[in-house]
Formats: structure tokens, C-alpha cells, sequence
């Protein structure tokens, strides 16, 4: 009956009640903020250097889901996004694709189109994005209707009014619901807004509840708020896939997104799931960059490698 | 060599002094300035005279560079005041002739002024990471308690520079006031402005955030009367205001129960104390429980 | 540990640092040859290669030292506290500007990697100076009267694990105070010290001020034992420290002992496990483990052992050893092949006696002194390896099951310098502390060093603290 190996089952307890979940979430181990911090940071003075770097590069560009979420995009800028996403460097045919473009549910079927025969896939952000602030109906209807269009991926955004009132039932069976929507074709992202979460604790509990409800990838942000993904919420994500995989045999991948840029951070981000996740995750079925700018950093920074000269910007393509 | 030719003087180029507020040289909101001369009465420059709005921005730049400096740690704080003292080394030459023109001294006294100007710097640099350790400290309360108290600093600080001491004065009344991380607007000494607003670039090249310090020139009472009463500023240092002006800012001061360092006499040329360290300091205690090891009571 | 995203070597270069072939000893303000013309070379000990060619100081060269110090001391004391103040600001921003050319020396003379000398040693060895630069003019709100007098010459010997960081600790509260100082450098490690005579000439401090030594034990001992020393100051073993206090006794000699130690780490259940585990690596092989203070035994509650250890051994397989220079070298060469050897003969003891040994798949350099990371479980306080301090990368497991147990063990050793308690619980935190036998408590964090916190044993850990307010009082007449 199922497709996919569910990950819910084992946590049948878990999620049975509120109180249980509220137990088991609580019950996870204290995150300390400086230590977090400081071992991501640590981690940060790792220097990436030639050959590691060019593979690194590589890496990171096959991550880059290349998102454009704004209200003034049309057909032709999701189009132009399309064709940077399957060829992000038309000089050089080596460079690899990005893993995906993300756009809003009302464009996927103009960006399936446009990645038609690359290999890129197609996600939708959906749920209200990105307040998530709509009734759960709606939800589904934007979650179905993405999925009609033909996106290989949905990022959905958690009720993060719920998680904080510590309603992490809803929260989780939201998830549940969109997961059943998502079906058999389309692979879920849930999206804690780690900036609106605030802590580290709620971070990690965020993380294990949407493991518990069916994520396929844990995601940090919407990139709409003021602090995005960082170092340290990454790393502390990576933690929790990690010890989900080694708790019930599933794994889960993780998506930062927003604020990173350049491909020195892409860099210190790759060398944190290496060093902590491992390198089961150096892979973008398992982690992904959620990012526009960031893909014209890594293609100079690839040209440099190439020809020893520094690139510039009239250099890559503004799309 | 021997030949001297005939030369036109050179003609040299006037600085235009301006206020120094969030870390940006603004003119005078009001556009308005006054003349400042020297003690002979001869004409030095033009100084912005500024009004309620400037002290009105100077507190919002204050207000809003609180967080970063106070939150910066002690030993940061020491490293930018220390480096103040470096770019004022660098400039000693200009600030001696404006403390002279300023001040009518002679140069080998106006060049001492600003050598204990310079060594103020660094004798509040060594100040920032140790004052918590001579004023805060443990408390053995009679019970299960850690108790530990710690010095803050207060916010934003209303600082009336000295009027005649319109260097050495300044410094000695500013750099207490940063040290531990209060952020501060000063109000020159209004006879003798140009000390100050020049200072106001050398800290804007010292790596000391935009806002920390706002320096503002005109008339005091002026610029006073709205900042004593300004419910977001948090102290206010009457240094350079006279009997009467200083009464009536005090009062007003009490609206928001201000902090208020009174007016006294100060030897500006002597080593100073941590008075003016502690004025501009609250004293935060916290209890936290301490226990024994289990429920047996164990008393290892 | 082969991966898909194998990091390229990134060496820090060594063109940074200029080593010459030969360094004399520094007296009065010159270099100069040792009187006996004694000379030893200090090696590389990741390569074994020499770097260069010391002049070796003996009872003689002590005695000049002494005299030129005491020469110097009067000027130096009488200087307004104002002045001294100002060279010794001058000497941590010439350590500041100079840090990167000083780390790749220490880490070459030193064997610990870029990482650690770059980011920990020359940041504390500048801020050091620094702190106490600011206490030179202000000795009179330090609490030790209202104008606390120095002592004189302070004969200071120093170990090889922090070489510029253990000078920074011992010169900067010395010359803030007014004392004037001869220092003598490890035998293994004497380059940083040399070129830190060197920022002195920069920053124009006056002669005689600060004198070093470099040699062996032999001139620590004359050191110490000379007439005209008024103040000592030691960081090393616990058995020359012993002997140090035997030296001095009877005489008027001030004395400080920084020594060794055998600290317990102790991990409750409800710790933050993540950092837990941060913290117990960074408690034990930061330097290779050759820290006083290393968190060498863990104390973890039985209840997580196996969930604990299971982490920290994954942890440990991503512990990069090899090139110290390598700026991604976690782990770089013991000090010398003597430590190595001590480290061995512990380890292969701790096996004889019934512990189980473990260390992550790695592969270690064909030349220099070498230890991989390792893990010792199943130990108990019987055990040597819990008892004695072993001063290399090696860490032993014990269990305890409640607080009582944990401070009960983690008191039962003759040392008493530092301790770590994780755990979200403060109480517990204030409680355990509370009970503690050791000098510095570290909560939910490891190896935490800081100019203005004081440092410092309790037991035979030595006694006097280094650091903070506290650490004038060792080189005042109060």
C-alpha cells in the first residue's frame, strides 16, 4: 500500500496525541546557543582549495535550487530562469545544471516547460507561502494544484503560529496532510522559518517533527524574513538528519535558503554537511541551496578556477 | 638658494566645521551658524549652531548605536578606544593649534593639553574590561544562592562638555561615558566648538561605530533644554553648565528620573578615578539557585 | 577517511616567518652568546627538520641576566604606572600586527596546528598584553592597597604547550606591576620567545627590562635558586614545581606554581549532547592534549554512556591529523619524542591494565612525533591512566550514575585545576561547582581562556592564579 517507505510509522506513539508529541519534543536534548555557534563557525575557517574547490563548486551549483519568488514574475522571467537553470554557463557545457528552479504554483507549468529535457526538476513553493496564514483547505487546493502543473517538488511553509503556541499536532498533521497531497510524485520540503522559530531548541524540535510527519527535506527559511539560513541553524539541521537516519533508517535532506550569496559561504555550508551529516548528503537529492544570486558567484568563481583570471559580472547572465 | 623670489602667499583653504551625528558630518538641520574666534577675538570659523531637531537626531543615532556598542565586548571596546588615541597622536600638530587659537595658550601649553588628551584615551582604554571587576562581584548571601553583581551601562548619555577646557575637558567627560558602553550626545563647549567637532572625525576614522558619539555645536542651553527633558536619553552630564542652567536641567532631568552627574570643580590635568566611569553605571544582581547534589542532601 | 569532498592540501605559508640559522641569549637589551658557549638546536617536531641553532644559558648567564634585571628594575619601577602602561600597549599591538608571522613560527617550533596558534595562542598573547597594559596606571583600584609596591626581579620558567602565551601570562602582569624579568623558555621551544626580544627592541622598552633565557632545566633551576631573584613564577610538571617550592623555602622569594592536572569532564543526561560532544573533543585534544587543564577523564552518567561514546568516536573520525601548517590540521605532532615517548608508555598501560583502546582510522606522517587521537573505555580510578596526567591526546572513559558520585570522583586525584559539568541544569551547574576541588569550573563549555579570569590550580595543581585582577597580586608586595 505504501510507495515510499513511511517514516511516521515508527513514531505511531509519538504523534498519537498531543501531549505525547509535546513530550517527545521537549524531551530531545538542549541545543547551547554558543557551542553551536562556535562549532559552525569553527568549521567556517575550513580553506577549500583547488581541486577540493572545483569539486566543491560543481557540488554547489547541482544544488542550487534557482528560485524566483516575487510578485512582478511573469512567464518570460520564469522562462529566462528555466534556460539559466539547464545551461547556468552558456560558454562553458561542462557546467552542470542546477538542481531545480522554484517558483509560485501559478508558474510551474511555464517552468516545466522551460526545463523540458535537462534534468532540472521543477519545485513550487505552496501553503500560503509565505506567511502560511490560510485555512488548511486552501493549503491543499495550492498544494494540488502545483502538483497538477507538474512540479517535481512542493516547498510548503509550517503554521509557525501554531509551533509556537505549542500546537505541534497541527502543526505536524498539516504536514502529514500536505505530504498526501504532494502523492507519489512530487518530493516534500517543509519549511521551518527558522528566523521566526527564534531558538535553537525550537529549531530542533521543528526538525523532528517534520521528519516525523514525512519531510523529505527539512528547509530553513523562505527567504522573506529578516534572518535566513545560517551556519549554525544549518548545522543544527544536519544534526537532526543525521540522528533521524541513525535513529530509523530514513533519510532526510536539508535545504538552507536565503542570504547565501557567495560561493565562499555555498563552501562553508558543503564543508558543514560533510563534517556533520557526512557525505551520503554531498549529493543534491539530499541537500540543497535555496538561492538566485548565489549561482553567478559560483560561475565566476568556476571561470576563475578554469582560467586562473578573476570573472565579473558582464561575464555570467543576469537571468 | 640665496635668491628669494618674489611669491604670492598661498592662499589656504578653510575648513567648513561641521556636526558630527551618526557617524555622518551633517550641517546644522536649522541651517544656522555662528562665529566662532579666538581669545584675541579674531575669527576662526563658522560653527554650525544646532537645534532641537539635531539633538533630536543625535538621540535616535544614539539611541540607535546603543545595542552594537554595549553589547560589543569590553576588551573590543578598549581596542577602539585605544585606537582613538593612535589617530589623535597622528594629528596631535592640529589639534594643539586649535586647543591654542581655542584656548589663547601658548603652544608648549597647549601641546601638553592634548597629550593628556591623548593619554585620557588610553587611560579609559585599560578601563572598558576592568571596571566590572573593581565595582561588580560576587555577593555571599546566606542561602542556597549564586548572587553575583554587574555593572551596565545606563544608555544614552546627555554630556554638556566643559566650556573652558574645550579639549582636555571633552575627552576627559566623553571617553568615561563609552568606555563601558554607554553611547553619548555632546554638546561643545560653545566659546570653543572647533576642538570638539574636530574630534568628531578623528573618531569617525577610529573604528568607533557611527552613533556612539554625536557632537553637537551651538548654544547649550539650547541644545541642553530639549535633551534633559528627551524621555529616551538616559543620564545627563552637567559638566558645562552653569548654576542656574544646570538647576533648571536637572529638574527637568526628573521627568524621567535621568541619571545626572552635577557640575564640580575637576582638575582636568589629574589622573581621574572611576567616578565618572560608575555615574553612567546601573548595578544588575542576579540570584540563581544553587542546591545540593540530590535529593539525599547529600552533603559531599 | 577517504570522501567524495577530499580537501586540498592548504598549507599556510612559512615565507611569512624569517628563522635565523643561530639566536644568542637575550641580556640587557643584546643578543649574546652563552658565557660556557653552550649552544642546542630546536627542531621542527612535525619534520624533525632544525630550525635553528640556540645558545644554551647556564649559571653564569643567569647570574648576568639576574644583575642586568635588577639594574634595570630601578628605572622601570619608578616609571609612572602611565608609562609602563604605554609599552606594554605598544607591545600587544606589535604582537597584533605581527600574529600571523608569530603563529607560523610557533607552529613550527611547537608542532600544534595553524588553526589553534592563529585563532587561540596569538589572539590571547595579544590581549593579554593588553589587559594588562590597562592595569599599570591603575594599580591602586586593584585591591591590593591604594599603591601596591613591586617585588623586583621575577625569575620566570616557562613550559613548551603555550610557549608565547605562557611568556604573554607571565611577562605582561610582571612589567605592569614594575618587576622586571628573566624568562627561560622550554628547551624545545625557545623561537617565539627570541622573537618576542625582538618586539621589545620594536616597542623600545628599555634594556635589562625583560631578559630571556633560553636552556635547559639546569638553568631554570639556577634561575630559581638565585640570590637576587625576589619573585618565581613556574608553569610546568608538578614534580619540578615540588622541587621549585623546595628551592625557594626559607628564602623571601615570592612563588607561583602553575602545574599539572587531571581534569574530569562530566556529562549528565541532559546535557546539550551536540556541543557535549564538542566540548569533550576540544577538552582533550586541543594541543594535542598537552594542556594542564585537558578534560583527560570523562565522567559521563551510565544512562548515555553508549549513545555518548557513539557520537564522540563519529565525531573523532572526522579529526584531521597531519601537517600543522595545513590550515585544516586538527591535530598536529607532539612536542618532542621524550612526550611521545611518555604518551606511549601511558597508553600501552592503560591497555596492560584492561582498558579498552580505541582511535579512529588514521593515518599518521612517516617523520616527527606522532599520537593518534585516543579513546580509553572501561576505566576506572583504579587505573594509572585515570590517575596520572599523561599530557597527550588521550582520553579515558568513566561512568558514574549520580552528582554525588560524579564530584566524588571527578575530587578523588591529587590534582585540581580545572573541571567541566554539562548540563541544561543550573542548579545542578552551581551545585556541582560549588563542590568541585579545581581552580576553573567550565559549564557546558571547554578550554575557555581569557585575559581577565583568572587562572590557576587548586591541591598539587600549584598554587597562585594567572589572569585577571587576581593575577597582579603574584608580583605585588601586598
Amino acid at each position: 500500500m505504501p510507495t515510499t517507505a513511511s517514516p511516521a510509522q515508527p513514531f505511531a506513539d509519538v504523534t498519537a496525541s498531543d501531549s505525547t508529541l509535546r513530550r517527545f519534543l521537549h524531551g530531545l536534548p538542549g541545543v547551547d546557543a554558543v557551542g553551536l555557534e562556535a562549532r559552525a563557525a569553527s568549521l567556517g575557517t575550513r580553506s577549500i582549495k583547488t581541486t577540493a574547490k572545483a569539486y566543491a563548486i560543481d557540488l554547489a551549483i547541482s544544488m542550487v535550487d534557482l528560485t524566483t519568488l516575487e510578485g512582478a514574475d511573469t512567464p518570460g522571467k520564469v522562462r529566462a530562469l528555466g534556460a539559466k537553470a539547464a545551461h547556468p554557463d552558456p560558454t562553458d557545457r561542462t557546467t552542470p545544471t542546477t538542481a531545480a528552479v522554484c517558483v509560485y504554483p501559478d508558474m510551474v507549468a511555464t517552468a516545466k516547460e522551460a526545463v523540458a529535457g535537462s534534468g532540472v526538476k521543477v519545485a513550487s513553493v505552496a501553503t500560503a507561502f509565505p506567511a502560511g496564514r490560510a485555512a488548511l483547505a486552501v493549503k491543499l487546493a495550492d498544494v494540488r494544484d502545483a502538483v497538477a502543473a507538474g512540479a517535481d517538488e512542493i516547498d510548503m511553509v509550517i503554521d509557525r503560529g501554531a509551533f509556537l503556541s505549542g500546537d505541534y499536532l497541527k502543526v505536524h498533521d498539516e504536514i502529514v496532510a500536505v505530504k498526501e497531497a504532494c502523492g507519489t510524485s512530487a518530493r516534500l520540503k517543509v519549511i521551518f522559518e527558522t528566523g521566526e522559530l527564534s531558538t535553537y531548541d525550537n529549531i530542533r524540535r521543528a526538525s523532528w517533527l517534520g521528519m516525523m510527519a514525512g519531510a523529505d527535506f527539512i528547509k530553513t527559511s523562505t527567504g522573506k524574513v529578516a534572518v535566513n539560513a545560517t551556519p549554525a541553524n544549518t548545522l543544527l539541521m544536519l544534526e537532526a538528519v543525521r540522528d533521524f537516519r541513525a535513529q530509523t533508517g530514513v533519510q532526510v535532506g536539508v535545504k538552507p535558503a536565503g542570504g547565501i550569496r557567495t560561493t565562499k559561504d555555498a563552501i562553508k555550508f558543503l564543508v558543514l554537511v560533510n563534517e556533520t551529516a557526512g557525505e551520503d548528503w554531498l549529493d543534491n537529492h539530499w541537500f540543497r541551496f535555496g538561492a538566485s544570486s548565489l549561482l553567478n558567484d559560483l560561475l565566476m568563481q568556476r571561470q576563475k578556477l578554469a582560467t586562473g583570471r578573476y570573472s565579473g559580472p558582464d561575464y555570467v547572465t543576469v537571468d | 638658494m640665496s635668491e628669494k623670489s618674489e611669491k604670492i602667499e598661498r592662499l589656504s583653504v578653510f575648513k567648513t566645521y561641521k556636526l558630527y551625528v551618526g557617524g555622518k558630518f551633517p550641517r546644522s538641520e536649522s541651517g544656522r551658524v555662528y562665529e566662532v574666534t579666538d581669545s584675541k577675538g579674531n575669527w576662526l570659523a563658522n560653527a554650525p549652531q544646532s537645534s532641537r531637531k539635531d539633538a533630536r537626531d543625535a538621540v535616535v543615532a544614539a539611541r540607535k548605536a546603543f545595542g552594537g556598542w554595549s553589547g560589543a565586548t569590553a576588551y573590543n571596546r578598549g581596542q577602539v578606544l585605544y585606537r582613538v588615541a593612535e589617530m589623535l597622536e597622528g594629528r596631535r600638530e592640529q589639534f594643539v593649534r586649535e586647543v591654542a587659537d581655542a584656548e589663547g595658550l601658548s603652544k608648549s601649553k597647549a601641546a601638553a593639553v592634548v597629550d593628556a588628551a591623548i593619554d585620557r584615551w588610553v587611560w579609559y582604554a585599560g578601563w572598558t574590561d576592568k571596571i566590572a571587576q573593581v565595582v561588580g562581584g560576587a555577593n555571599p548571601v546566606a542561602g542556597p544562592f549564586f548572587n553575583l553583581s554587574s555593572p551596565e551601562p545606563t544608555g544614552v548619555v546627555a554630556v554638556l562638555a566643559p566650556r573652558e577646557s574645550s579639549f582636555l575637558g571633552l575627552v576627559s567627560v566623553v571617553a568615561p561615558v563609552i568606555a563601558t558602553g554607554n553611547t553619548a550626545v555632546v554638546i561643545a563647549s560653545e566659546e570653543a566648538p572647533l576642538p570638539a567637532l574636530s574630534l568628531g572625525e578623528v573618531l569617525a576614522t577610529s573604528d568607533v561605530p557611527g552613533g556612539v558619539v554625536n557632537v553637537l555645536s551651538g548654544r547649550t542651553a539650547e541644545i541642553a533644554t530639549p535633551l534633559a527633558a528627551h524621555q529616551d536619553v538616559n543620564a545627563i552630564d552637567l559638566a558645562g553648565a552653569d548654576e542656574a542652567l544646570a538647576k533648571e536641567l536637572e529638574i527637568a532631568a526628573a521627568d524621567n528620573l535621568k541619571r545626572v552627574l552635577r557640575p564640580q570643580p575637576v582638575d582636568y590635568f589629574g589622573t581621574p578615578g572611576t567616578d565618572r566611569l560608575t555615574a553612567f553605571l546601573e548595578t544588575k544582581t542576579v540570584w540563581h539557585p544553587t542546591g545540593s547534589l540530590g535529593a539525599s542532601g547529600s552533603s559531599y | 577517511m577517504a570522501s567524495a569532498f577530499d580537501y586540498a592540501p592548504a598549507p599556510e605559508s612559512r615565507a611569512v616567518v624569517d628563522i635565523a640559522p643561530s639566536y644568542g641569549l637575550f641580556i640587557d637589551g643584546e643578543f649574546t652568546e652563552a658565557a660556557a658557549g653552550k649552544v642546542f638546536k630546536t627542531v621542527s617536531p612535525s619534520t624533525e627538520e632544525v630550525l635553528s641553532e640556540v645558545a644554551q644559558a647556564g649559571a653564569e648567564d643567569v647570574d648576568r641576566a639576574v644583575k642586568a634585571a635588577r639594574k634595570a628594575f630601578e628605572k622601570w619601577s619608578a616609571l609612572p604606572g602611565s608609562a609602563r602602561a604605554k609599552y606594554l600597549f605598544r607591545i600587544a599591538r606589535i604582537i597584533q600586527e605581527r600574529s600571523r608571522e608569530l603563529a607560523v613560527l610557533e607552529t613550527l617550533d611547537n608542532g600544534k596546528p595553524i588553526k589553534e596558534t592563529r585563532d587561540a595562542d596569538l589572539p590571547l598573547v595579544a590581549a593579554h598584553f593588553f589587559y594588562y597594559a590597562g592595569w599599570a596606571d591603575k594599580l591602586g583600584h586593584a585591591g591590593f592597597g591604594t599603591d601596591p609596591r613591586p617585588l623586583g626581579v621575577a625569575g620566570q620558567v616557562i613550559p613548551w604547550n603555550f610557549p608565547l602565551l605562557m611568556l604573554a601570562w607571565k611577562i605582561a602582569p610582571a612589567l605592569a606591576t614594575g618587576n622586571t624579568v628573566v624568562l627561560k623558555p622550554a628547551e624545545t621551544t625557545p623561537l617565539s620567545a627570541l622573537f618576542f626580544a625582538d618586539i621589545c627592541r620594536q616597542a623600545g622598552l628599555p634594556k635589562g627590562v625583560v631578559n630571556i633565557l633560553p636552556g635547559y632545566g639546569d638553568a631554570g633551576a639556577a634561575l630559581v635558586a638565585h640570590r637576587d631573584v625576589n619573585k618565581v613564577a613556574f608553569t610546568g610538571s608538578t614534580n619540578v614545581g615540588k622541587e621549585i617550592a623546595r628551592t625557594v623555602a626559607g628564602t623571601r622569594k615570592k612563588l607561583t606554581l602553575e602545574l599539572g592536572g587531571k581534569g574530569a569532564n562530566i556529562v549528565f543526561d541532559d546535557a546539550p549532547i551536540d556541543q557535549a560532544v564538542e566540548g569533550i573533543v576540544n577538552g582533550i585534544f586541543f594541543n594535542q592534549g598537552q594542556v594542564c587543564c585537558a578534560g583527560s577523564r570523562l565522567l559521563v552518567q551510565e544512562s548515555i554512556h553508549d549513545e555518548l561514546l557513539d557520537s564522540l568516536k563519529r565525531r573523532l573520525s572526522t579529526l584531521r591529523l597531519g601537517d600543522p601548517l595545513d590550515k585544516n590540521t586538527d591535530i598536529g605532532a607532539i612536542n618532542s619524542a621524550e612526550q611521545l615517548a611518555r604518551i606511549t608508555a601511558l597508553a600501552e598501560q592503560g591497555e596492560a591494565e584492561g582498558a579498552e583502546r580505541w582511535s579512529p582510522a588514521c593515518e599518521l606522517p612517516g617523520s616527527g612525533y606522532w599520537f593518534a587521537p585516543t579513546l580509553f573505555t572501561n576505566v576506572t580510578q583504579a587505573h594509572t591512566i585515570a590517575r596520572d596526567e599523561i599530557f597527550g591526546p588521550v582520553l579515558s572513559v568513566l561512568t558514574f550514575r549520580t552528582p554525588d558520585e560524579a564530584v566524588a570522583k571527578a575530587n578523588n586525584t591529587a590534582y585540581g585545576l580545572s573541571a567541566g559539568i554539562w548540563t541544561e541544569k543550573g542548579s545542578r551547574i552551581l551545585a556541582v561547582a560549588g563542590k568541585l576541588r579545581a581552580g576553573v569550573v567550565w559549564s557546558n563549555t571547554f578550554n575557555k581562556f581569557d585575559p581577565t579570569s583568572p587562572f590557576g590550580g587548586f591541591k598539587e595543581s600549584g598554587f597562585g592564579r594567572e589572569g585577571g585582577r587576581h593575577g597582579l597580586e603574584a608580583y605585588l608586595d601586598v
